[in-house]
């Protein structure tokens, strides 16, 4: 340990005495660790803002819409047919171990009109688990509960794109807003989410009890008084999503009393599945950015043993008169290696703050969201320490064996 | 008083291509403890060769050393660097001094390869650099030093690990003639007050004749062992050479009594 500090001094004081040379060779790593943290940061940035918008949707998700159903050979669309029931979702939740939450939807479109302005909105007729579902949060007021579905209460909560279009800036709380010719209170005003990663601003809708839809506003089915649009689902854990949707095409196909060999009358999707998709292509982008930037690390490396080499070379005497007044080879050794690993190490902190502020400076000029991770911070640290102690020994193991006699006759 | 080197029917071969080169053929001589010896001869008459075996820095192909009663004969690099740094001090014809590293860092350069706190060598160094006249000029860097002061610089890096004995290769050679007499002079000093074992190599019989002993080599084989009763003194001729650019000669004795003062004033003086 001791001997290593004397070597440590004795490195230092050897890149003191060559400082622009140690600078530019620091430079290759500088920039090769920078262009690491900052392509990284961008690409762990742009995957880090297609899960927020997953996380938007909420998680775990699977949606089971009505699906088609034939009749004499002729297929209905999707949706076509109201077999998706209120009960369903009851059923599912309730005899469906892997399934944490249902909620049952209807939607539809509508005008809604406060005072003088009017804006034409989504409105979804849901329960209050739905709000668990999507994880959604209120900005102010309250949703409905349970009670208000079981009384057809006429409530409303706002999401934030109507709010404003109807409201403007001020508290749309207590307010009372006409949909379709029927009055309803506003109970509350939903944190905005944003866009979904399908692009559809998922603050433009007004959310109602399921029962008061159905029945004042998007009109009662007449097949089924109890169909629904779709069913959202929520299961236990990610990795509970497969079984989940294994144990509701089961009950549902009881329930619907869906022979064997026949299709099923409707259709089961995993939201994760489908976002999973743009996540990973995110993924791929960040890892190629990473190893892009990589490479300028290892050229950066290379500069450091090239330099290192010279250093060597230039430096035949001294290695001799060293070796002459008593030093080992492994102190030679440990001399050059350190040199190495501190040229390297210096411009691994350096290239950390650099590329740390290339990073702010991209997400500020450009506005690109971009995250940097704790973890690539110190596995480029790592890695530079790496690339010194890699990059250094073939150098320090040619001066180290060096023939005293001969490195210092050397001219 | 024992034999500080002892050297039996020593042998080194060179392999060059197919035919060894027979360099030393057969060499015996024993060096007594704070003796003064010059190694004289031809260019490869050997004298490198017998150096770099002297030194630890090469092992014989046969024939037995003993450095201070340790057989160097055929020790691992590791152990002859250890030897080196605890019984040897180097002095060089081209000085070998580190560029741009300030001389009591160069002087301390040996004891970094030791277990010396950094206070003491900083010390030591201080006391070697004043043993050779040096007191003062500790911060100057090589470029900023005459090539005696260099030299001198050298001379107190050799001497910082307290050795038994300096081997030095053509001391001299790089120097002008009154900067050699003032080398010798400090060879001569610490030879005498500090009863250190001297061995120079040079091919300058001007040189050898401070030496009370001079080894003559040719061809690979001991030649001649002279020894002469009182050589000359360094520091008298240094004085006496003085008078030609009229100063005045200065009495030997007194030059004998008190050097390391005369020292300091002629490195003040010189600056």
């Amino acid at each position: 340990m001791k001997k290593l500090l004397t070597s440590a001094r004795i490195a230092l004081r050897a890149l003191r005495v060559n400082r622009t040379r140690s600078a530019l060779t620091m430079l290759g790593i500088i920039i090769g660790v920078a262009a690491v943290i900052a392509m990284v940061g961008v690409g762990a940035g742009a995957t880090e803002r297609i899960q927020a918008q997953i996380q938007s949707i909420g998680s775990n998700l699977i949606i089971v819409l009505p699906g088609s159903i034939s009749s004499n050979g002729v297929r209905l669309g999707s949706g076509g047919v109201a077999t998706l029931t209120t009960d369903d979702a009851k059923a599912i939740a309730d005899e469906c171990p892997s399934v944490a939450v249902t909620a049952p939807t209807v939607r539809g479109g509508a005008q809604v009109v406060y005072g003088s302005n009017n804006w034409a909105t989504v409105v979804q007729g849901v329960t209050p688990d739905y709000m668990t579902l999507r994880d959604y949060t209120m900005m102010s007021g309250q949703f409905f509960t349970t009670q208000d579905v079981d009384a057809s209460a006429k409530l409303a909560v706002l999401g934030e794109t109507v709010t404003q279009n109807l409201f403007g800036d001020s508290d749309p709380t207590g307010q009372v807003v006409i949909i379709k010719n029927v009055p309803f209170i506003v109970s509350g005003v939903l944190t905005p989410k944003g866009q979904s990663p399908t692009g559809q601003d998922q603050d433009d809708v007004i959310l109602l009890p399921i029962s008061t839809a159905t029945q004042k506003v998007l009109g009662v089915n007449k097949a089924n008084a109890k169909a629904v649009g779709s069913v959202m689902v929520q299961a236990t854990s990610p990795e509970a999503i497969d079984q989940a949707i294994q144990e509701m095409e089961a009950l549902l196909r009881e329930r619907h009393r869906i022979l064997p060999g026949l299709e099923d009358d409707f259709s089961i999707r995993n939201l994760t599945e489908v976002f999973a998709a743009q996540e990973s292509s995110a993924q791929v982008m960040a890892v190629l950015l990473g190893a892009i930037a990589s490479v300028s690390l290892i050229v950066g490396g290379i500069g450091i043993m090239n330099i290192m080499l010279v250093s060597v070379t230039e430096r035949t005497r001294e290695i001799g008169l060293r070796l002459a007044v008593g030093a080992k080879r492994r102190d030679i050794l440990s001399q050059f290696l350190v040199e190495a690993v501190t040229l390297s190490l210096a411009g691994g902190i350096i290239g950390i703050l650099v590329g740390v502020t290339t990073s702010f400076s991209i997400s500020y000029f450009a506005q690109w969201s971009t995250d940097i991770g704790v973890m690539a911070v110190a596995v480029s640290f790592l890695f530079s320490a790496l690339v010194g102690v890699f990059f250094g020994y073939y150098p320090a193991r040619t001066a180290a064996f060096l023939n005293p006699i001969e490195a210092l006759r050397y001219e | 008083m024992a034999a500080i080197i002892s050297i039996q029917n020593l042998v080194k071969d060179f392999r060059l291509g197919e035919v060894p080169l027979r360099v030393l053929k057969g060499i015996s001589f024993e060096i007594e403890r704070g003796e003064f010896v010059a190694i004289m001869g031809p260019s490869g008459s050997g004298k490198s060769t017998l150096m770099n075996i002297l030194g630890c820095l090469d092992i014989p192909t046969s024939g037995s050393y003993t450095l201070d009663g340790i057989s160097v004969g055929q020790l691992e690099s590791d152990e002859l660097a250890d030897i080196r740094s605890r019984k040897i001090g180097f002095v060089f014809q081209q000085f070998n001094l580190l560029a741009r590293t300030s001389a009591v860092e160069n002087v301390e350069l040996p004891l970094l390869y030791t277990d010396t706190p950094a206070a003491e060598r900083r010390e030591r160094a201080q006391r070697a650099l004043l043993a050779v006249g040096l007191a003062g000029r500790e911060e100057h860097q090589p470029g900023q030093l005459s090539g005696g002061q260099q030299q001198r610089v050298a001379i107190a890096r050799a001497l910082v690990n307290d050795p038994g004995i300096i081997l030095a290769d053509e001391p001299t050679g790089a120097l002008d003639s009154r900067m050699g007499l003032e080398i010798m002079a400090i060879f001569q000093q610490l030879n005498r007050v500090k009863g250190i074992t001297l061995v120079v190599v040079t091919h300058d019989a001007e040189i050898a004749s401070y030496a009370r002993r001079t080894l003559h080599f040719k061809d690979g084989r001991l030649q001649k062992d002279e020894r002469v009763e009182y050589p000359r003194n360094a520091a008298a001729d240094l004085q006496a050479g003085g008078s030609d650019d009229g100063g005045s000669a200065f009495d030997t004795a007194q030059a004998r009594k008190d050097p390391p003062l005369r020292e300091v004033a002629h490195a003040r003086s010189a600056s």
